[in-house]
């Protein structure tokens, strides 16, 4: 185990270095000023496919470091506050992942400063000279967060008990706070390109506090945050399931089927609020420049929200597939069994609204029978319908992990009825309110904004996907209260056969994490590609010979890329850091200890 | 009799059996696609509008991905649905069994090679394409020696409410005399022309055009039509007039304000 911790520490180190040196290099005004070229070519897949691997793959570890701890902390606190030594264990792996991550994450993140500044620098040197604290500020923000996850992470087993315990979490708190502040720095630099604030016309500094809080700037630090803790979440989970299906024995089995567990169900939790964090986001960039609004959601990259909506369906079906599967190692679930039917039906309307173009491609034969829209489908084409339906499509994915939650217990008590009708009627109304606000999105029926019968105003119109996100959002968090109320007491029907899981549901946790990161790359291209050709909206013009976005079969291209080079890359690197390891203590909930196994913050999660 | 019973019962047990259901669901799924939504559409609409084979391959593929995964969501019922596939590919004894596997194994791939076959074959229709409908309007426009800046812009006779009525009504003039012909009696997209073009004109009450969309927009597009639209339009064959020559200023506005009022939709308004 040491030896291979040593391994991991090193070339971090050296990382963090070159990044150092590039960047005080690359800072420095004497260089800024030397008529350099604006431009360099790389050779054979030119600068921008170069530039774009290597900060894709750099983004897709870095959220995965980023996302881990944050819950792998919360996950320690479940065990430090429930006395469970199991969770405590998990935590710890959890965050050995990150280790093993973090200096190819750092030696990406060099490489991408590398390829910046040299093939870029016109770009790089006008970014520098806005930014020119935060460069500064960042290495010394990357050696914290360095120092702090190996103070985590060895300090583990020293610190395990009494106030060294409360010490060690308190340690994991500020490893993520150093987390969050280094991607806000970050993110500053990325969102000022596309939505820049705190410069005169001619691009001079004005302002730098208003160049980092640009209008974007907010809404992608919210975003990001979600999203890392979901996809880190879909990486364990993935993780766990290889390691499932190379198990060699029953308790292997168990341990990862358990980890693989949690993993989807902190997956699923970043999920869920990540659609709406995504609205407030497009609404900023339509609120910066509608031109741009247009092109991201009307114009050219219009067809890239079919492919999203595809990605998203895969995710929630495979979310609640594996909930389904699920089941089956639940002594109780087979009570469930004949409700999935309806869950699948609500899922696959949900889908094929959300994945229905509002331009639909046509023949021209078909087109002329048509006419510009379809009468039905096109209805099904814009914003209220999308929205529709994925609030309908959470709330199924709430009941699947409502009833995976009971399968195994029965509440007890008188009041119990009682409780499951008022939870009946809380979601049924969230379902309502989120159909009403999704039909008066085309008429106003009561009259409410003008004549009764006439269409409703857009600009009331998008409100209204804040009040179905509030009514579903409600749902959730006082149907989840009163679930851990009404089941805490609960007799259990039978033991939980962890590691009884059929090996597709495995495949499943894989195919989630690979279309996790396949939608990332693709949503980091539409942010990217709305600026067209410019490097830095409005004021930084592109005129390299790739001033213009490129096509959305060329970006899925090297998207897939990305996809198959970080998973590639992260595998081998586990498999590296697992090489002189001894086997440790595996360890899975077992279904004597009565809440074992509530998966971390099933509860209170929410 | 006996006979009867004993078929009827065999019919059940068959549609008990979770392969058939998946077929089932399949065949009613594709019917509901090709046949019954254009009927509905037909019923709504007052005339019957085709689903077109992209959509039926879409929603298809998302069908086809939730049976299985439905029926693959519980071990017993997973193990009973692979059974027959099982059977076919594996048995031995059975004749019958055996010839269903020969028609199969040489049926499939007669049905790739002639998938493969219609999919080279070359046909005299043009091809489906992919427009960008709603694409980004430009800053500012030049209009009869003016400059206009269409971010931000209203309309200036939305204001005038003494008016409004008299402007709708010229607007109606407007429109009876210039777009009726391809924009259609009832604003939809289906005027006398509108069977010989290609994009075909809006549909103005469809919620997915004017009813989202600003006057400053509807400006930009009647002013300079087809011909104006951005490079991200392709393939710019759109057959909508620039009428920046033959309307003056008012006239658009006016224009404007009829196509809103007798839809029923109100524009977008700026935040
Ligand atoms: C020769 C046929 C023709 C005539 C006449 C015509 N249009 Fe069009 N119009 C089209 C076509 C085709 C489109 C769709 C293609 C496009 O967007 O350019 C269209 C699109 C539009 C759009 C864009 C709608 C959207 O959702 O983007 C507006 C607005 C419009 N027309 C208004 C008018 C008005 C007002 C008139 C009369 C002054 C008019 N048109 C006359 C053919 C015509």
């Amino acid at each position: 185990m040491l030896s291979s911790d040593k391994q991991n520490w090193r070339p971090l180190v050296r990382a963090a270095f070159v990044i150092f040196f590039l960047l005080i290099l690359f800072t420095d005004p004497a260089l800024a000023q030397s008529p350099d070229p604006a431009y360099r070519e790389f050779p054979l897949i030119g600068s921008r496919v170069a530039l774009w691997l290597v900060a894709e793959v750099h983004l897709m570890f870095a959220a995965f470091m980023l996302g881990v701890p944050m819950f792998a902390v919360v996950v320690e606190m479940v065990g430090w506050r429930n006395k469970d030594a199991r969770y405590d264990a998990l935590a710890k792996e959890f965050v050995k992942l990150v280790v093993i991550a973090a200096s190819t994450t750092a030696i990406l993140g060099a490489l991408l400063t590398f390829v910046l500044t040299v093939f870029y620098p016109k770009f790089f040197n006008y970014l520098a000279n806005i930014f020119s604290p935060t460069f500064i500020i960042y290495p010394i923000l990357f050696f914290g967060e360095s120092f702090t996850l190996y103070l985590y992470y060895y300090g583990w087993d020293r610190m395990m008990e009494g106030a060294a315990k409360v010490g060690h979490i308190i340690i994991g708190i500020v490893l993520n706070i150093w987390g969050t502040i280094l991607m806000f720095v970050a993110n500053a630099w990325l969102t000022f390109a596309i939505s820049p604030a705190g410069v005169d016309d001619q691009g001079n500094l004005v302002d730098l506090w208003a160049a980092i809080t640009n209008p974007t700037w907010m809404p992608i630090n919210v975003h990001r945050l979600i999203a890392n803790v979901a996809f880190g979440g879909s990486i364990v989970a993935a993780y766990s399931a290889i390691k499932f299906l190379n198990s060699k024995n029953a308790e292997e089995k168990a341990h990862y089927d358990w980890m693989g567990y949690v993993g989807n169900f902190i997956a699923i939790i970043g999920l869920i609020p990540l659609p709406f964090a995504g609205y407030w986001l497009g609404r900023e960039i339509y609120g910066f420049n509608q031109q741009m609004g247009i092109t991201m959601m009307g114009g050219f990259l219009s067809w890239l929200w079919i492919i999203q909506a595809l990605l998203i369906g895969i995710l929630f079906l495979t979310a609640n597939y594996y909930l389904w599967v699920g089941m089956g190692r639940i002594s109780g679930g087979e009570r469930y069994r004949r409700y999935i039917k309806y869950l699948a039906a609500i899922l696959v309307v949900g889908w094929i609204v959300w994945a229905t173009p509002h331009s639909i491609v046509a023949s021209l034969e078909e087109a002329r029978k048509i006419g510009q829209f379809h009468p039905l489908l096109g209805v099904l084409g814009v914003m209220s319908a999308k929205n529709t339906v994925v609030n309908l499509m959470i709330l199924t994915t709430f009941i699947s992990f409502l009833m995976y939650r009971r399968a195994g217990k029965e509440a007890r008590g008188g009041g119990a009825r009682r409780v499951k009708i008022l939870q009946a009627i809380m979601v049924v109304s969230a379902a309502s309110v989120v159909l009403f606000y999704g039909v008066y999105g085309y008429v106003d029926i009561f009259g409410l904004f003008g004549d009764p019968g006439s269409g409703t105003p857009a600009i009331i119109r998008i409100g209204f996907s804040v009040y179905q996100v509030a009514a579903v959002l409600a749902a959730l968090f006082f149907v989840t209260l009163l679930d851990i109320f009404l089941f805490r007491r609960a007799t259990t029907l039978g033991p939980m056969s962890w590691g009884q899981m059929p090996e597709r549901s495995q495949y499943a946790l894989v195919l989630l994490a690979v279309t996790f990161t396949w939608l990332m790359g693709l949503m980091g291209y539409a942010r990217n590609a709305i600026r067209q050709d410019w490097h830095v909206f409005g004021i930084l013009k592109d005129t390299s010979l790739d001033a213009y976005s490129p096509t959305l079969g060329f970006a899925a291209i090297v998207i897939s890329v990305c996809v198959i080079l970080f998973f590639g890359l992260i595998a081998f690197i586990f498999w590296l850091g697992e090489l002189g390891e001894k086997k440790a203590k595996l360890t899975f909930p077992s279904s004597e200890s009565k809440p074992a196994y509530e998966p971390a913050g099933s509860g209170g999660g929410k | 009799m006996t006979h009867r019973v004993l078929s009827s019962l065999k019919v059940r047990t068959i549609f008990a059996h979770p392969f058939a259901q998946a077929i089932v669901l399949e065949i009613f799924a594709y019917l509901l696609f090709v046949y019954a939504l254009p009927f509905i559409a037909g019923i709504a609409t007052g005339k019957p509008a085709p689903t077109p084979v992209s959509i039926v391959t879409l929603y298809m593929g998302i069908v086809t991905v939730v049976v299985l995964l439905y029926f693959s969501s519980n071990e017993a019922t997973w193990s009973q649905f692979k059974r027959p596939v099982i059977t076919i590919l594996t048995e031995q004894q059975n004749r019958t069994t055996v010839i269903i596997r020969w028609v199969i194994f040489i049926l499939l791939p007669l049905l790739a090679g002639f998938q493969a076959y219609s999919g080279l074959q070359t046909t005299v229709e043009a091809p489906a394409e992919l427009r960008s409908i709603h694409p980004a309007p430009p800053t500012a426009i030049q209009f009869k020696g003016k400059t206009l800046n269409i971010q931000g812009l209203n309309n200036p006779l939305r204001a005038d409410q003494a008016n409004f009525a008299k402007n709708v009504q010229a607007g109606a003039a407007v429109y009876t005399s210039r777009c009726v012909f391809c924009h259609g009696d009832a604003l939809d997209g289906r005027g006398i022309f509108a069977q010989g073009i290609n994009p075909s004109p809006a549909n103005f009450t469809d919620p997915g055009t004017i009813a989202q969309l600003q006057e400053s927009y509807l400006f930009w597009r009647i002013a300079k039509g087809g011909p104006g639209l951005p490079t991200e339009s392709a393939p710019w064959n759109s057959s909508m007039p620039t009428w920046e020559d033959l309307l003056n200023e008012n006239e658009i506005w006016q224009v404007i304000m009829y196509l809103y009022s007798a839809t029923g939709y109100s524009p977008r308004t700026w935040q």
